[in-house]
Order: structure tokens, then sequence, then C-alpha cells
């Protein structure tokens, strides 16, 4: 399905052959926005300035893969902004945690911050738009606003980290959970060799809701499409039955990177995106993320600040991490949209999370604000850091 | 004027940089094992181009494409010239397309007849890929209908096949029994592409690399560039001949170009000859 979508009846300019009858629907699913000059489907992450340094947003059949940062806040964090956006954008959900009951999840998810429209702004667009109908008359009694406040059809939103979602919204979303200690019982159906049962379990599960739901279009009078989205917390960690974040020496370095491609197979066979956690940082084997970024599309890493020497150095006090953006899906063209930095931090306050260019020079601050006091205490801490770095070499060489 | 000239002159050598040796990538030689490699950066567009130059060429090709989707291969290859359906349905092309029998041999009932799924290694087990070489030998091995010239293996990529639980000594054999069946014994060629890195933790794939690289005759490497990231030069491409001799001139000489690469192709350039510095 995702084949559909990605090759599909978004595309515009190339050869006529190539357009698929017959699918006018797959542009009008809501929250969607068809990226033109690839055929794509792309889906907002819940963050609008990750859309922007991934290229427009996350493709329909691809994996997002977080490495986590230390403590797991952030990577949580846009684990639930993802889930959120879904909830808002009226897609299904599933759910899977080791470790957190996925109701639980889905009780704390931030508030949507759904803008009022602005009186003064309706009467200039009206006045605009009459000129604009005397050509495109034909669309004169098409309806303006939107007509159902719960399902908002933007793409990308900002929420309020300190609301939760209305039980309402919640109520009106279907929501699939996997939580592992609840299925343990359950004795799997498919094999696959040497894979952790947990695994096998949320693959099965996965599968069956595929199916069942119709996201790989195997029911297609059954009713309106829609993207399903789905979200793993905390794969690879001790509680999925694995022991690659625990030993140097895991017994079996396969499961996880078996379990990625054929999450993969199912996630391009259908209209569905993935959103997974990984905590990278206890997993000593680099082979094994080497190998899973290979076998993801999209892979972010979170480095937060908390607990290290940056938490309190001036250069960083505006910033709580920095995210690196080690892979980015080539998927459809032969190039990829690679923003032209790399230098990238985040920032999070209550109503807004950003990522933007990490501005390390405070000079260029200072140069800013054009304050000489800020200048000269710019100054004066490069050159207290150069003087006690200085010092340290000394003492170390006389000891 | 002096300008005009110098400028002319430098497009001149740029034109003959770009037909000198980068005829290795435009001739179908017959017999051949080209590795492609990549570092730091993505190398699928040289699968893009094996894949529309040899169905070009009238080829008949066998795709195992393990790691996208067959839609992906197609809209690129529509921009490359090439229709990927009409090609499979004319018999120029088998593709197989690795997650779509991944989620076959592990979700679907199994035909009772037919050949068995040429993945089912990450079902049953084992460690041995003889399935998938069946396939290929089967695909390849020409008809009395066909009027194809010399028979292509494309593999992408070879890497997932040690994810997916395979020793290196497997992928090894598979790699040794098609190059004895495509290579020697139905003189076609076979392009196959890895992932590599030089400070990589990852010795089993850096051992089945270092494999190909011995075995290849020619090797397409694919880097990105040293000093960082650049947006005007996407990497470089070193292309190194090996193996027995061809009648060819620059036959020992490995060159180096940089590359940039655009929608619909690809530009190749000496080093420092990018126009974002001249």
């Amino acid at each position: 399905m995702a084949a559909l979508a990605t090759g599909g009846a978004v595309r515009r300019g190339v050869a006529p052959s190539f357009r698929r009858a017959g699918e006018p629907g797959l542009a009008a699913l809501p929250g969607t926005r068809p990226s033109l000059r690839r055929g794509q489907l792309l889906l907002s992450s819940g963050v609008p300035s990750l859309d922007a340094v991934l290229g427009g947003g996350l493709a329909v059949g691809t994996l997002l893969l977080i490495e986590e940062d230390k403590y797991g806040i952030y990577s949580n964090l846009l684990f639930k902004y993802f889930l959120a956006e879904g909830i808002v954008s009226g897609h299904h959900l599933f759910v899977a945690s080791a470790k957190e009951d996925p109701a639980d999840i889905l009780k704390e998810l931030p508030a949507p911050l759904l803008d009022e429209v602005n009186e003064e702004e309706t009467v200039f667009k009206s006045k605009e738009s009459q000129d604009y109908m005397k050509i495109a008359w034909r669309y004169q009694n098409l309806p303006k606003m939107e007509a159902s406040p719960a399902a908002s059809s933007r793409f990308g939103h900002y929420y309020d980290v300190s609301k939760t979602l209305s039980p309402e919204l919640l109520q009106s979303t279907k929501c699939h959970h996997f939580f592992l200690p609840e299925e343990i019982s359950l004795h799997p159906n498919i094999n696959i060799c040497n894979m952790t049962s947990g695994y096998i379990r949320l693959l099965q599960s996965i599968q069956r809701i595929i199916y069942q739901e119709g996201f790989d279009g195997s029911h297609p009078q059954k009713k309106q499409k829609n993207i399903l989205r789905i979200g793993i917390q905390n794969l690879g960690s001790v509680l999925w039955g694995e022991d690659i974040s625990c030993t140097d020496n895991p017994e079996d370095i396969y499961s996880l990177t078996k379990f990625l491609y054929v999450l993969r197979s199912l996630l391009r066979m259908s209209l569905s995106a993935c959103i997974i956690t990984v905590p990278a940082h206890l997993i000593q084997n680099k082979a094994i993320m080497e190998r899973v970024t290979n076998l993801s599309d999209t892979v972010v890493g979170l480095e937060s600040f908390i607990g290290s020497e940056r938490e309190t150095n001036p250069l960083y006090k505006d910033y709580h991490g920095l995210i690196h953006i080690h892979q980015i899906p080539q998927l459809n063209s032969l190039i990829c949209d690679v923003s032209d930095t790399k230098d990238l931090a985040f920032r999070l306050k209550r109503k807004l999370f950003t990522i933007e260019i990490k501005k390390l020079c405070i000079w260029e601050e200072a140069w800013k604000s054009k304050s000489l006091c800020v200048y000269m205490f710019a100054y004066f801490c490069c050159y207290f850091d150069f003087f006690t770095a200085a010092s340290g070499h000394y003492y170390s060489v006389v000891e | 004027m002096i300008v005009r000239k110098r400028r002319r002159i430098q497009t001149l050598f740029r034109r003959i940089v770009s037909v000198g040796s980068l005829a290795l990538l435009f001739h179908v030689f017959q017999g051949r094992f080209t590795l492609l490699r990549d570092t730091r950066t993505d190398g699928s567009f040289l699968v893009h181009h094996f894949l529309s130059f040899y169905l070009k060429a009238g080829c008949k090709v066998c795709f195992v494409g393990l790691i996208q989707s067959f839609s992906h291969y197609n809209v690129v290859a529509q921009k490359l010239g090439v229709s990927l359906p009409a090609a499979k349905e004319r018999g120029q092309l088998v593709f197989l397309e690795g997650l779509k029998s991944c989620f076959e041999v592990l979700f679907k009932e199994e035909p009772p007849t037919g050949q068995p799924n040429p993945l089912q290694f990450i079902r049953e087990g084992g460690s041995n890929l003889k399935a998938l070489y069946e396939f290929v030998r089967t695909s390849l091995t020409p008809s009395e209908s066909d009027s194809w010239k010399c028979p292509v293996l494309l593999v992408d990529d070879v890497s997932v096949l040690l994810s997916l639980g395979m020793r290196p000594v497997d992928v090894l054999d598979f790699i040794h029994y098609c190059r004895v069946t495509v290579c020697s014994q139905l003189k076609g060629n076979i392009v196959v592409l890895v992932h590599s890195s030089e400070d990589s933790d990852d010795t089993e794939n850096e051992l089945v690399v270092n494999a190909l690289c011995h075995q290849s005759n020619l090797i397409l490497w694919a880097e990105g560039l040293a000093t960082g990231f650049c947006k005007d030069i996407h990497g470089q491409l070193k292309i190194i001949p090996r193996g027995p001799a061809e009648p060819s001139t620059e036959r020992d000489l490995p060159r180096t170009y940089q590359y940039k690469i655009q929608d619909r192709n690809v530009t190749f350039f000496a080093r420092g000859m990018s126009t974002a510095v001249l």
C-alpha cells in the first residue's frame, strides 16, 4: 500500500504511463501532505521544526528511529508528540511497550494548541478571495472553514506539554495496545528462527491489525483509508527479553535486526509509519547499531545536557541538548533533501519544542545585542576558559 | 577574454576526464564481477545506474532487491528512462522484492507447488542461501526463446544478509556459487553493493567486503568527502580496475572523481573542478 502511496497518483510531471488510475482518495488522507517532487505522502512527526529538518515530514511507509538520550526524557517526549499528532490528525494508533502500560502512555499525551481564527484575517482573506473567484468561479461555493473541530486537517501542530489531551479526543481515536507482560500467555503462530518471542508476538500483532483494519488495501470497499501510526517504546532494552543492552557479548545479536527487517516489510506494504526509541547508549556492541541504522529509514540521535558539564556552560545556556540527524531516507529519487547544516540543538519550552541551528559563538550574540558589557563578558569567558585549560595542563605536567 | 579562454579550457578538460575511464561504466563487458562499495554515504545511485544501463543494453537482468520496495526502483528507473514493469512483462527483468518475499514466507501459507521462497532461511534458520542461489540460477539460465544478451545479476545489498543471521562464510559461498554460474558458465556479469566503513565495529561485514574486493574485477567506491559535508559535492568515486587484463589503456590505474547527484543524472568531475569552487 505504501508502494501505491510512494509511487502513485500524487506525482506530476513525468511520463503519463506511470499514473495509476483510480486512486483519488490517497491525496485526501487527513493529516498528510503530498511531496510532489518524489511522489510520496508525508506525515508530520509532531514537531514542526523536526519536519523541516527531515525534508518536509515523515514519508508514509517508513520508520523513524530515535536513539534515546541518557535518561530517556526527550526521546519519550518526541514519542508522545508523534502519537499526539496522530490523534489530532485522526489517524489510528498502535502503541507497544514493555515498560509502561500503553493506556497510561496515552493518558499523558500533550494537548494541542488549536489556534482561534483571527477575525481581521478572515475579512482580508474573503476580500482577496472574491477577486480571485472571478476566474475560479466554480469553487465559489466550497466551504472555507473546517467543519469538525476535533480532527484538524492542518499539517503539523504545536503542543502544550503542561496540559494533557482531552479524554474525549482520546475516546474518538482508535488505539491498539500491545503491553508485553500481558501478551506473554498467548502462543505465537508464526515461526521466525531464533528471534526473541516478544518480538515475534509484536510482529504478529502488528500484522494482524494491518490486515484486519485494511491498511494494506485488503478490504478496498470497507471504509475511508486512514493511516496507522505505530509507536514502539524502548526497543532493544532488557524488558523485551534481549540482552544486547546489558552485556558486551550478547548471545543473540540478530533478533533486533531481523525484527527491523520484517517490520520494514510490513511498513512498506501498508499505509503506516512507525516510531521506535532505542536505548543506543546502552548497546555496547556498536556493530548492532550500525546494522540497525542501515535497516532504518530516518535515524535521529538525541543528546541531552542533563547531568553533563554542558548544562552549566554559558555557551549552551539556551539549549537543552543536541540533536544529530544520522540518516534521512533517499526514497523514489537519486538524491535526498539534506539540510545545509549539521549542527542542530533543541530547546524545550512549555508550548514549543524547537530545533535550531546551534549558535555556539557568543560573540554573535553579543554583537546582535550590541551591548558592550555582554561583549566584555564574552571576551572574559573565553579568556577564562583558555586560562583554566592552560593551567590545568601545566599542573598535570608538574605531577 | 582571458577569463573566457580559461573557462573553455576547463570545460574541455572536464569533458576529456569524463569520457576517459568512465567508459568502464558504460561498456558491456562479459564475465565481470563489479563491486559497488560505499563509505559514509549512500551508493545506491550506482545500483540504479547499472540497472537502467543493462536494461537499455538489452541484457537479461536478475535484480535481487533486498532493502527497498519495487516501486522505489521503478520511480527512479522512470527518471533514468527505463520502465521496469514493461521489462518484467517482456521477460527481460526478473525482480526479487526481498521485503515482499519476507512477508510471504512468514505470514502467508506456502503454495503447494512451485519454487520454495528464496528467503525461507528467515523462517527456517539454518545458514545457507541455497534457495536464493537456486532462484538466481533458474532466472538467468536462458531458455530457447530468449534473445537477450549476456545475463546480469544485481544484488542490493549484501550487508542485509548479514543482518538476517547469515554468517560471512554463507554470504561468500552464495557469491561464489553465483560467480561460477553467472560469470563462468553463462558468461554474464555480476554487480553487488556492500556498505563498509573504515573504523567500523562490524568485523563480519568488513570480512565480507575485503573478500569481495579481492574477487572483483572492478571496484567502484563511493565515499563521502573526508572534509565533511558539502552541498555541491556529494562525494567522491574511486574507480579501481582489478583482475585479469582487458584490452584497455587505463587498466591498472585507479581513478578518483568527485560527483554531484542531480534529479535525473550524476555529474562527475575531476577533484577540485566543481563549479562551486571554480
